[in-house]
């Protein structure tokens, strides 16, 4: 917070160190707290995933629930790759569940017990990295595949001749902004979402602050709207992680069935 | 924006790199090449389980659906095979009674014809006699009217000459 009584929206982005614990050249590594939700999500996804170990034949409602998000993510690869995708699955589908969780972490009510939340894929160094590692992925398996052959991506099918000069530039220039789109869309996603229902939980206090006539006619409408949008917000954690999933996915396609 | 912020301080970006390099790995490693591929095996077990089943069920059916109709064909070859030995039979039985009824036949046939012919030499053996009655008593007749003795060729003549007209 800023000033008293006013809500600094930024300041639940802001990543505290909790301890550091050594040094990599001239940086220093820290546990965060960013650091701390990645590893709650991590371990909470495990213990997730346990329960849809018990490969029972007529499975259980937990089993039924954890066979519903690979089955959601191994038909995503099949219908976007084709047989050939089944490899890459566990790659998609660690992504979608690892940014999945941290999204919806980073809305549940923790404060409400005490715990500060924090939305780890609200930093771009998180989303990037992810962006980054989808992308590079993408680039290792279309050379390993294709060679150079991988370069014919910047040439559609059915180019006239006359435009040969132009395309490839295009979808050169697009294919080099997809890690950027990548990273920027989550992280905006998230960071915005966040920073709306802070600013709407400040207007709640700041009426409050005001008086009671003005309390309840910003506080009411703000909160009826809050709840809308952390309805949505949960909705926006849902469709990002399965956006990020879902253009990995044909990107990867991309590398491996070129056009 | 403390994402931008914090950026220039020394540890962060290179807290939130390991941090999450350590936790991905650890997702990816662990859960995604680890758990993944035998919750999928087990989806996969299942489904074929189910495919395996419902093509045996259709297979099942397919034989019972044989079965009947092999069931259904040997009953008709039989009532068939059945109807076949009963007119055989009802037709060896109308032959057989023809023949014994045919052979009864001739039997009265013959017997018809003796008796026949036992009459007719009966009654020849009757008309011979009455010729011979009547003869002598024509020759017996004259005597006694006109008292000339004829003889009993004669008589015999004369009556043949009129009983056979």
């Amino acid at each position: 917070m800023a000033d008293q009584g006013k809500v600094d929206p930024m300041h639940q982005f802001e990543v505290q160190k909790m301890f550091d614990m050594f040094h990599v050249g001239n940086h220093e590594v820290a546990f965060t707290t960013s650091a701390m939700w990645m590893v709650v999500a991590g371990l909470l996804l495990w213990v997730f995933m346990i329960g849809g170990m018990k490969r029972q034949l007529v499975p259980g409602r937990w089993q039924v629930a954890v066979e519903g998000f690979t089955g959601f993510i191994s038909g995503m690869m099949n219908a976007n790759i084709g047989p050939e995708g089944r490899k890459y699955t566990p790659y998609v589908f660690s992504l979608f569940m690892f940014i999945l969780m941290l999204n919806v972490i980073g809305l549940a009510p923790l404060g409400l017990f005490g715990v500060h939340p924090f939305t780890v894929t609200s930093h771009f160094t998180i989303t990037g990295f992810l962006a980054i590692l989808s992308f590079s992925i993408v680039l290792i398996v279309g050379f390993w595949r294709h060679g150079l052959h991988f370069f014919s991506l910047f040439v559609p099918r059915g180019t006239p001749w006359w435009l040969l000069w132009l395309i490839p530039v295009i979808e050169l220039v697009s294919f080099l902004v997809r890690p950027f789109s990548l990273a920027l869309r989550l992280f905006v996603a998230m960071t915005a979402g966040h920073v709306l229902m802070k600013v709407f939980a400040s207007f709640i206090i700041d009426g409050i602050a005001a008086g009671p006539a003005v309390g309840l006619g910003v506080g009411i409408p703000s909160m009826a709207l809050m709840v809308g949008i952390s309805g949505l917000e949960l909705l926006v954690a849902g469709i990002q992680a399965y956006v990020f999933a879902l253009l990995t996915s044909l990107y990867l396609n991309d590398a491996i069935n070129l056009h | 924006m403390p994402q931008i912020s914090q950026f220039a301080e020394s540890w962060y970006a290179a807290s939130q790199i390991f941090w999450v390099l350590l936790t991905f790995g650890f997702v990816f490693f662990v859960i995604g090449r680890g758990m993944l591929p035998k919750i999928e095996a087990t989806v996969d077990a299942r489904d074929r389980k189910v495919a395996d089943d419902l093509a045996a069920a259709k297979a099942a059916h397919a034989a019972a659906d044989k079965l009947e109709e092999t069931y259904r064909q040997q009953s008709d070859a039989s009532r068939a095979a059945a109807q076949k030995a009963v007119t055989d039979a009802k037709d060896k039985a109308a032959k057989d009674a023809e023949k014994r009824l045919a052979k009864v036949d001739a039997e009265l046939d013959d017997k018809l014809s003796a008796a026949e012919a036992d009459i007719n030499a009966a009654r020849t053996s009757a008309m011979a006699e009455i010729e011979s009655v009547a003869a002598e008593a024509a020759g017996d007749l004259v005597a006694k009217l006109s008292g000339v003795k004829v003889a009993a060729a004669d008589a015999k003549a004369a009556v043949k000459a009129v009983l056979h007209g």
